[in-house]
């Protein structure tokens, strides 16, 4: 059978990168381009004479995947060639929501017909686990690490659903490793719109977040479960779906799984960070009707 | 062909859509701005084709624009200067490193601080090492002239490599010049569609962009730095086919005057150039023994032209636009590299016009009548700078 993504990657066991990844090309059949910037999906599988890609491929730099995306598409549409395929980003949530916002919103701005999915593990994993824009409050960072003082990341996980709409493009959701179905159900869904399409997936990390690696799915279940990543999807700006949670757990459950988080359980403002994280589940439940 | 005056920046924009380019992108940037502007207006017009006009949101984002375009396929297009450059600098060699033949036109600025939107090298000078073909001109026909030449090396499969064309801001790009404006059939004889050895399709799935761990990272630079030194051929053979092809013969990678038995050389880059070139006729006229060499090429370095060219001077005067903090001007450092062993002229170096200072004849000519009286030693010099007390010290 003929491989989109192929086994033989770097990828370290447990690893929710190529779940998502190989679930998205499926998707599509492999009809698509698919534009990388650096971070660990691009380190894993774009050694020179060693690609996993059985896809067309580009890598160029850290900050500049949608606009790379951006050319492709412009390049497609200019020599007639826009029936070969889709263009699609992989980016990780740094290149995403920090180094590369810029080009992002540039990139959504024109509405380039690009789908755009964000591979949210949560901070700088390629590189050992430094924060991001998109690391949840109270996790164990190199960069935000905990101290005596300080319980570990002190601020927000920025709401890139939010800055997806808020640029007026016609396909924004969340997914999960978690539901592999949905992510193809949404990935299909999602091309079916002309303009730009944010699908943003949440992949746990092995070794960042410290779990054990045959706990990413479970652990990933447990962050929709407990509302911290809730589900959603909107076209053309409106809320059409959610995932729904059968029975809502508490966040402790979703935290004492992993390293990142274990030290809320003894630091003296852990309690505080717990129960604001408790606190945005519940909204999240509220806001989207989660239950 | 059409005789009209026009001013550069427009000199540009109708030399790039003859190349019917499939994608341009840029972001506005003084002086450059114009250039894209009339694009712009010809994009609106309808007059480009299938070609897709972007404005990004920042140079940074058209360079990368350019690198997914070039790589899928596209002949690319865009237009920067000062900041411009420098904030598309990160792009611009990666663009270089996967060897894609974009096309740019730099409008010469300075850079900043102090902030200043005038004319100097500093811009370009800073992309020196970055693998990309850096081609100064002088005057807007030969800016006009250069487009569709400039795709025609960067595109030749023993070039692939990203191509500068570099005209000085406002003292070019604004200026009105008479030029001979190239017409549709002329451009399309001479240049054929882009036709790149690999491209990003569905038919046949690349990766582009890899990572090279140390066993293999330097051959990818070793033949970058080949496909350079190939260029210089090809840029010689492009150069000779453009002046039969339009009977205007612009020269090579250096161009000379009265260089047969000159004992003094002077050499300059860019829209100084004719300027020069006036000094140096008043000074044979006054029989002194004086020749001007052009640098059209600075990347590749026209090593082999000026060691021919200089072998019988005993003076080189070298007019820079730029300066290497810490050094001199770079322009000297090349010359003097090119000549070790070749020659025993003595090289002074004059830095001048720095963030669009006037450059008057009596300073050219002042410089080049000391050097050939011995009034001043060996060494980098600024000129035309006024009496003033330092802040900092």
């Amino acid at each position: 059978m003929k491989y989109f993504f192929s086994s033989g990657h770097g990828a370290c066991p447990g690893c929710a990168l190529p779940i998502a990844v190989k679930n998205v090309l499926y998707a599509l059949e492999g009809k698509c381009f698919v534009v990388n910037p650096t971070g660990c999906l691009e380190i894993i599988s774009s050694q020179y004479d060693r690609s996993a890609w059985g896809v067309p491929y580009i890598h160029s730099v850290f900050e500049n995947a949608a606009a790379v995306a951006a050319g492709v598409e412009a390049a497609l549409k200019a020599l007639g060639r826009e029936d070969e395929g889709h263009v699609v980003v992989f980016a990780g949530d740094g290149a995403t929501a920090d180094i590369g916002i810029g080009c992002l919103s540039g990139m959504f701005d024109r509405n380039h017909d690009v789908l755009y999915i964000c591979l949210d593990n949560e901070a700088y994993q390629n590189t050992g686990n430094q924060q991001s824009g998109l690391t949840p409050p109270g996790s164990n960072t190199t960069t935000t690490p905990a101290g005596k003082v300080l319980p570990g990341k002190v601020g927000k996980k920025k709401d890139m659903v939010a800055f997806a709409l808020a640029h007026k493009i016609p396909y924004v959701a969340t997914a999960s490793v978690a539901f592999p179905q949905d992510i193809r159900r949404k990935v299909k869904r999602a091309v079916e719109f002309e303009g730009s399409k944010y699908i943003q997936i949440h992949c746990p990390c092995v070794t960042g977040w410290g779990i054990n690696s045959n706990d990413t799915i479970k652990v990933a279940k447990l962050a929709v479960e407990t509302a911290l990543y809730p589900i959603v999807e909107y076209e053309n700006g409106e809320l059409v779906r959610v995932r729904k949670i059968k029975e809502k757990k508490p966040v402790e459950e979703y935290l004492k799984l992993q390293r990142r988080f274990r030290h809320l359980f003894k630091h003296p403002k852990g309690k505080e960070i717990i129960e604001e994280l408790q606190r945005i589940a519940d909204e999240n439940a509220k806001r989207f009707g989660l239950i | 062909m059409v005789r009209k005056v026009v001013r550069g920046f427009y000199s540009v924009a109708h030399s790039v859509k003859l190349c019917r380019p499939d994608v341009i992108c840029a972001y506005p940037i003084t002086p450059q701005t114009e250039i894209v502007e009339n694009l712009a207006q010809m994009y609106a017009n309808g007059e480009l084709g299938n070609c897709r006009y972007i404005t990004a949101e920042s140079e940074f984002g058209a360079a990368s624009i350019l690198v997914g375009a070039s790589a899928t396929g596209a002949r690319t297009f865009t237009a920067t200067c000062s900041q411009g450059l420098i904030l598309m600098s990160e792009v611009l060699w990666n663009a270089a490193g996967m060897r894609l033949p974009i096309v740019m036109v730099i409008a010469n600025r300075s850079l900043s601080a102090p902030l200043s939107i005038w004319n100097d090298h500093q811009d370009s000078m800073a992309m020196r090492d970055a693998c990309i073909i850096q081609v100064y001109v002088e005057n807007n026909q030969e800016v006009h002239d250069l487009i569709p030449q400039a795709y025609k090396i960067a595109e030749n499969r023993d070039v692939m490599l990203p191509m500068m064309v570099c005209m000085d801001g406002y003292k070019l790009t604004h200026a009105y010049e008479p030029v001979d404006l190239l017409d549709q059939e002329t451009v399309d004889a001479f240049l054929p569609p882009y036709d790149p050895p690999i491209k990003l399709t569905t038919k046949d799935p690349l990766t582009f962009g890899c990572y090279a761990p140390p066993h293999c990272y330097m051959e990818f630079r070793v033949v970058m730095q080949r496909a350079m030194e190939r260029a210089k051929g090809v840029m010689a053979k492009v150069f000779e086919e453009w002046a039969k092809h339009v009977g205007r013969d612009w020269g090579g990678l250096i161009a000379q005057d009265h260089m047969d038995d000159a004992e003094v050389a002077v050499v300059a880059m860019g829209s100084v150039v004719g300027l020069v070139r006036e000094v140096v006729e008043e000074l044979r006229n006054e029989g002194k023994k004086v020749g001007l060499v052009k640098i059209r090429s600075f990347r590749p370095f026209p090593t082999e032209d000026v060691r021919k060219a200089m072998e019988n001077v005993d003076k080189i005067v070298v007019f820079e636009r730029a300066i290497s903090f810490g050094h001199e001007g770079p322009v000297a450092t090349d010359l003097k590299a090119a000549l070790y062993g070749y020659s025993d002229a003595k090289v002074y170096s004059f830095v001048v016009g720095l963030g669009g200072r006037d450059i008057p004849r009596s300073l050219i000519k002042g410089c080049v009548e000391k050097v050939i009286e011995g009034r001043v030693e060996p060494g980098c010099y600024f000129e035309g700078v006024k009496e003033f007390e330092e802040v900092i010290v």
